[in-house]
């Protein structure tokens, strides 16, 4: 059964029963007939996993990124066009805010897409708050990645 | 109350909650964080002119909320990583909880000067 099956053509949602059952968000564990018996991967699996090791690397790229930014040399008070560049000019930098800007996001979305899926039971708005969800995410992950690789420090 | 519910209401519960909350407070400042920063492809000037409202006393408040929320989830996410990888984890997520709370409460007066210091310093004068 599908998320459709839960909204009547009118937009409306009728109470869940046998007939009508809730979304169904695929069990991290979940096994079919197909499913071999060692190893079971699915989607909801790889993006558990997902969370937890981009959480490690991101636990060390962010918390070094506010130590140099909130922390170290004055703190905010340093921060403008010139230390930007100071800092993008190199390749180490770029990397690190490269890395850090897609692992967080990818990990910020899918922290979002679980609670869409936990909170808005309704077909409709479950489905709209996803697509601008991946919407923003694509968005930002590409402006994001242009702006670091046409930094130009001599734009004026 | 049935048997087998402790888990609402509890430690546990709470600490996903807080985990919730923070989590969705990063991503969308990640989001603005991100459009901020697209400015040093306009101008620097333009870049400049937002990043001095981020100097000012009442950001730095914000700021040190972001911490914050940053320092929880990130010790937290570590606490959950034991729980679920640690085979003695589910045993200790209490206890790490608090160990947890107790690293954030230090962290958390360590960033006071760092974060809070050029604030208090114009408002009440150095």
């Amino acid at each position: 059964m599908t998320d459709e099956a839960t909204t009547t053509a009118a937009g409306e949602t009728r109470g869940y029963s046998v007939d009508n059952p809730a979304p169904v968000i695929e069990a991290p564990r979940a096994r079919r007939a197909k499913t071999p018996r060692a190893p079971r991967m699915n989607f909801e699996m790889l993006g558990w996993l997902f969370m937890r090791l981009s959480g490690i690397v991101l636990v060390v790229l962010v918390l070094g990124h506010l130590l140099i930014q909130l922390v170290l040399d004055g703190g905010v008070s340093k921060i403008g066009f010139a230390f930007v560049a100071g800092r993008w000019a190199s390749p180490f930098w770029q990397a690190w805010d490269l890395i850090m800007l897609w692992l967080a996001m990818l990990h910020g979305a899918n922290g979002l897409r679980t609670i869409i899926n936990d909170y808005a039971e309704r077909a409709n708005p479950r489905f709209w708050l996803k697509m601008l969800l991946y919407t923003a995410t694509v968005f930002t992950v590409l402006l994001g990645t242009l702006v670091i690789f046409t930094f130009d420090p001599n734009i004026r | 109350m049935p048997a087998g519910t402790l888990y609402r209401g509890r430690e546990g519960m709470w600490s996903w909650v807080a985990h919730r909350v923070t989590g969705v407070l990063i991503f969308f400042f990640l989001f603005v964080h991100v459009l901020d920063t697209a400015l040093v492809r306009v101008s620097p000037e333009a870049y400049d002119d937002v990043v001095a409202t981020y100097k000012t006393p009442l950001v730095a408040v914000l700021e040190y909320g972001l911490v914050a929320a940053i320092l929880f989830h990130a010790l937290n996410g570590l606490r959950v990583i034991a729980v679920d990888f640690w085979a003695k984890g589910p045993r200790y997520q209490k206890q790490m909880l608090w160990t947890v709370l107790g690293l954030w409460i230090v962290l958390m007066v360590g960033a006071i000067y760092p974060v809070l210091g050029h604030a208090a310093r114009e408002v009440f004068g150095s």
